[in-house]
């Protein structure tokens, strides 16, 4: 009865899951570069944040014509709604993998204890941004609920690391420059966190129609 | 906004079969609100029973309540014609009276005793006023209404229903002959008419529910399943049978 908007939404979901993939992925290579610090690791980065930018208008674009075809109400109307306010922080995501990569070539110093503590980080973002696609795939409420509590986990990897460094810059105000630049990578982790945390609340609201505290 | 209709505990039958059960609503005054669902699950019933329309169908059975402004509306002191000034009907399709525009307009209140022409003159251009389409007929109140497009025909027999000074209206499918610049007047002017007037109006257009009704009630197999506030109801309903219906998986 349904079955043209049925495959335009099993449509939306494949656009999505395909992504969140690309953003995980994206993630991933940025801070496998960054533990190895191999900057030829980086060489592949700007082609998918460009793949991540032309998923963006593809969805944006399914979104628009299922929203003037098919009129969507209730579940369709909020998943489409979600799906168009996913991909605006999904889209960040990826910007801000793309703005570690920058940094890299910068930081060849390895303080050991921070490099832990950033691979440990990197790894709990990329698990949010995991969890919250797979949250909005599945509809799994319970698993978007995780996701906004990782994002202590991560704001608190953040806090360690922003410790760490000062020590290393009190000890070694020679290289403040390295250790600044680290700072920042651990704040782009930290918006990457704060991002998935939008994802798996509009994954809240696609399900519930409640959006944080309030309907919409 | 205070209930003008109050419905409790109705069920109706059409001889032995039962086409609504159980059905329970307030309606506020001075809003709009519409009944939905698939054809065949009692909505229009229902309609007509909330000013006895239905008394005229030969086999049929009403119980529960229905209460018009507090009042039984079966109450052997309730006059039937009175109730139907009150709660006007507008049809699906237009039905003007094969007679002048005019006339159409002045048929009601001079049925109810008006014969004062200065009276008569006033209540023909304030009802097709309220109903947006004095512009359209003025110069021609005494060519005949079958003349009028169909849209006008519809908001002619809006402005026969508001002559007699209605406070309910009742519209069943007032849009579904219409072209959709007709049905877009015609739906402005019922938002325009809230503001004096309630409105309760069946209609299988969901997005005509959307745009333009307060509350939204789910009818399905002669049950009320989902009343509710009309964002409320097209964004998260409660009921999966309401949830299935206006997303189209089934109806």
């Amino acid at each position: 009865m349904r079955s043209k908007f049925d495959e335009q939404l099993a449509l939306l979901n494949k656009e999505m899951i395909e992504m969140g993939a690309l953003c995980e992925k994206i993630i991933q290579e940025v801070l496998e570069a960054l533990t190895e610090r191999n900057t030829k690791l980086l060489n592949g980065i700007v082609s998918v944040g460009a793949e991540i930018d032309r998923k963006e208008r593809t969805i944006e674009t399914l979104c628009l014509k299922l929203l003037l075809q098919q009129q969507p109400v209730a579940k369709d109307l909020r998943q489409i709604s979600a799906a168009l306010k996913m991909i605006t922080d999904m889209e960040r995501i990826g910007d801000q993998a793309e703005d570690i990569a920058e940094i890299i070539p910068f930081v060849m110093k390895r303080p050991v204890r921070t490099d832990t503590l950033l691979h440990e980080m990197g790894k709990a973002s990329i698990k949010m941004v995991t969890e919250s696609v797979d949250a909005f795939v599945g509809q799994n409420l319970k698993l978007a609920g995780k996701v906004a509590a990782d994002d202590d986990v991560v704001d608190h990897y953040f806090t360690k690391i922003k410790q760490a460094l000062i020590s290393e810059i009190v000890n070694n105000p020679e290289e403040g420059e390295c250790f600044a630049d680290l700072l920042m990578i651990a704040k782009y982790f930290e918006r990457i966190g704060d991002h998935a945390t939008n994802i798996a609340e509009w994954v809240g609201f696609s399900i519930t129609g409640v959006h944080k505290e309030g309907c919409i | 906004m205070s209930a003008i209709i109050t419905v409790k505990d109705m069920c109706l039958w059409y001889g032995e079969h039962q086409a609504l059960t159980n059905i329970n609503i307030e309606i506020p005054e001075k809003s709009i609100t519409a009944f939905i669902g698939p054809s065949g699950c009692g909505k229009s019933t229902f309609l007509k029973s909330l000013n006895r329309m239905n008394d005229l169908i030969p086999g049929v059975k009403i119980t529960g309540d229905i209460r018009y402004k507090a009042q039984d509306i079966f109450a052997p002191s309730v006059d039937v014609n009175e109730l139907r000034r009150e709660i006007g009907m507008v049809f699906q399709k237009p039905n003007p009276f094969p007679m002048s525009i005019y006339d159409n307009i002045a048929y009601g209140p001079r049925t109810h005793g008006m014969k004062s022409k200065a009276k008569l003159d006033d209540i023909v251009e304030r009802s097709l006023r309220d109903a947006a389409i004095w512009g359209e007929v003025k110069d021609r109140l005494k060519k005949n209404a079958l003349g009028l497009s169909g849209g006008q025909q519809q908001r002619l027999c809006i402005a026969r229903a508001l002559a007699v000074k209605p406070e309910v209206l009742l519209m069943d499918e007032p849009t579904s002959a219409l072209d959709p610049i007709s049905t877009s007047k015609i739906e402005e002017l019922t938002i325009k008419l809230k503001e004096e007037y309630t409105i309760i109006m069946v209609t299988h257009n969901m997005q005509q529910a959307v745009r333009i009704s307060d509350q939204t009630a789910f009818f399905l197999l002669g049950e009320l399943v989902e009343y509710g506030d009309t964002e409320t109801i097209f964004s998260t309903p409660k009921d999966k049978r309401t949830e299935d219906y206006i997303t189209g998986r089934f109806g």
